[in-house]
């Protein structure tokens, strides 16, 4: 399959691209995605497809929410586009009390099969109100999948997907890996399927379960484990519902141990759900606790002295797992 | 048939309707919750007789009227009601809601405010695809508070779209009246704001308000945009089916109870000769008939199973969690 190396941004852009091109029930539409004014992934495409298909909106995220819901009933597949997550609880009521749960309160006779994109802020210095990881309140609504890429080809491929799918889609772009480069399969067809996590290293010893950023934090910390003579794998959700729970047991179950990575606060975070599904599921296999490294429980600070110390890096990576090692670790270090 | 004799026939089963409910809620005879709609059927009648089969309605959870008059079958609304298989979604949505995509009825909505931004893109899907259907989208004076209600109208007011705002003011939202929740006098000058025209109509007359309606359905039709008609009417039952009403003032209760549109409309056609006093107690009879026929079909009729639980989360099941 053809391969070109381009950015997170780029790669969404191209998923954007293709459906535009491909199906004339796709349509975007959000807060400053026209150009000239469009600086994010949609930059281009109001000029290419026309502003009917690629068109700004006021400032009214439950207006963008519910005018998606609305189209989407009626058998469009609109993408709309909170610009920062943060912003999503304005139009919470459409996505939680109206997309989601449609299809079950009328037994199917409606559906809303949208895709909704929003970029996490946090780390660069934005503050508690422009930072937020809040994906774990979306995983706790029956109907919403959530969807979270690490890489550019994932990126491309999970919302491919995720605009085709018959149910409502939050997809998750963080803005500190817009700018991370790979290679990206050029094919229209080109998808991934939701709910299929990845093997991003193999490893023998711990099993890191990430998504995100966290993927790219897990994957240094795996580096440096090396220096441990610990063998890490790295395995990436790629989306939190649907959840591959199959694929964390394949691999915990080899590595009889865990460490779950997510910049989401660490209290009551994904993180919680799966430590406690492996913990269910593994109770004897596991040779030790499953640990979480989450974002402190404070409002994200804006200083970066203080938002450094909050996230997940792969020091703070590395110590969990020395210390979920225990004197396993020790004795691979001896 | 005469439009009047017409809005009549909706109205009394609308009326009919809420009435068996009230009785049989009342004696025990059956249980479900409820936010009744008696005392607004003038202008869901008026909905009924001016859409199209394949114009739209978002309604909210006081929708057993809108339901009526948009032609949803009894057994599909009372069965939901009720909690039965032959229910508008098999008993998992209940009474606050019923859709039916063939009658038009998209949504009905348990959320104050949320159905106008649905209705925003219903509408933005016909202009979309040419169609000339219209949206109507139906809510009390207290919807007109939220932020959602506010950025759907600027929405649908900027992007010329073809919807009704039709706000069905009962005067009270939930326990609290109107003049306690807005500064202006009228919701219909919140249209102003817009750009769009606001025009206020007596919702106890099922004629005024078709008018009216039928104004603004035939302004979106043409491409001309959004309309805000605010119809005044009155709530007898309170917010939900067993509100002791104590905020409302009895002399008010009194003088909306004399101004009931069944009676007032009723009185009307005898007077102006449209129909004649056998014929309207017929029609009423009717009605009854076929509510009665409606609720003991439902009655009868089989609960849902619990292996529907899953069913419809997603369009597939296995995507559910454990």
């Amino acid at each position: 399959m053809d391969e070109q190396v381009m950015n997170m941004r780029e790669a969404t852009n191209l998923a954007l691209d293709q459906a535009l091109a491909a199906d004339p029930r796709v349509f975007l539409l959000g807060e400053d995605i026209e150009d000239p004014g469009a600086s994010g992934p949609t930059k281009g495409l109001s000029t290419k497809y026309g502003a009917d298909r690629v068109f700004d909106t006021p400032i009214s995220e439950a207006a963008i929410i519910g005018a998606a819901v609305g189209a989407a009933m009626e058998g469009f597949r609109p993408v709309a586009e909170i610009m920062i997550m943060d912003f999503i609880g304005i139009a919470a009521d459409q996505l939680i009390n109206h997309a989601a749960k449609l299809r079950f309160m009328t037994a199917g006779r409606t559906t809303a099969p949208i895709t909704v994109r929003t970029q996490v802020y946090g780390g660069i210095g934005t503050g508690a109100t422009h930072s937020q990881s809040l994906e774990a309140w979306f995983m706790h609504i029956p109907g919403m999948k959530v969807i979270v890429p690490s890489t550019p080809r994932d990126a491309k491929g999970l919302l491919a997907s995720a605009i085709f799918d018959d149910d409502p889609c939050l997809v998750l772009e963080t803005i500190r890996l817009q700018a991370q480069r790979g290679p990206v399969p050029v094919d229209p067809d080109f998808r991934i399927p939701l709910g299929q996590a990845d093997v991003k290293r193999a490893g023998t010893d711990i099993t890191l379960i990430c998504y995100g950023r966290g993927v790219i934090e897990s994957l240094s910390a795996a580096e440096l484990l090396t220096q441990d003579r610990v063998s890490a794998e790295v395995l990436d959700l790629r989306t939190l519902v649907p959840l591959d729970v199959p694929a964390m047991l394949e691999s915990v179950t080899r590595t009889r141990r865990a460490v779950v990575v997510h910049d989401a606060v660490r209290f009551a975070g994904p993180g919680a759900e799966i430590a406690a599904t492996l913990q269910e599921e593994l109770w004897s296999a596991l040779a030790a606790p499953v640990a979480r490294v989450g974002a402190r429980f404070v409002p994200n600070p804006a200083a970066p002295v203080l938002e450094a110390e909050i996230y997940p890096n792969a020091e703070r990576i590395a110590a969990a797992v020395r210390k979920t090692l225990g004197p396993i670790g020790a004795a691979y270090r001896a | 048939m005469s439009t009047k004799r017409r809005l009549y026939e909706l109205m009394a089963l609308m009326q009919a309707a809420d009435d068996r409910l009230s009785k049989g809620i009342r004696s025990g005879e059956f249980m479900c919750v409820y936010w009744p709609s008696r005392g607004q059927e003038a202008i869901a009648a008026a909905v009924g007789a001016c859409l199209r089969s394949d114009d739209q309605l978002v309604t909210t959870y006081r929708g057993l009227h809108d339901l009526i008059g948009k032609g949803v079958p009894l057994t599909e609304i009372y069965g939901e009601m009720m909690g039965r298989e032959i229910g508008a979604a098999g008993g998992k949505g209940g009474t606050m809601h019923i859709a039916k995509p063939e009658c038009g009825v998209m949504l009905s909505t348990g959320i104050v405010g949320a159905g106008p931004p649905v209705a925003v893109g219903l509408a933005m899907a016909a202009q979309r695809k040419g169609l000339d259907r219209v949206t109507v989208v139906s809510f009390g004076d207290g919807a007109v508070n939220t932020g959602s209600w506010h950025e759907a109208a600027n929405m649908a007011a900027l992007w010329n779209l073809p919807v009704v705002f039709l706000c069905q003011n009962n005067q009270y939202g939930e326990m609290t009246p109107v003049e306690r929740s807005m500064k202006i006098e009228q919701v219909a000058q919140r249209a102003d704001g817009y750009g769009m025209p606001g025009i206020r109509v007596d919702g106890n007359d099922p004629v005024a308000v078709l008018a009216a309606l039928g104004d603004a359905v035939q302004r979106a039709r043409r491409g001309e945009g959004p309309t805000l008609l605010e119809c005044l009417t009155f709530r007898f039952r309170g917010h939900y089916f067993g509100d002791p009403g104590a905020y409302i003032p009895a002399e008010q209760l009194a003088a909306a109870q004399a101004a009931d549109p069944l009676p007032t409309f009723r009185r009307r056609l005898l007077d102006e000769s449209v129909c004649t006093e056998t014929e309207l107690a017929q029609i009423e009879t009717d009605a009854q008939t076929t509510v009665e026929d409606a609720l003991q079909t439902v009655l009868a009729a089989a609960p849902p199973t619990p292996d529907v639980l899953d069913r419809d989360v997603y369009a597939d099941a296995t995507n559910c969690p454990a």
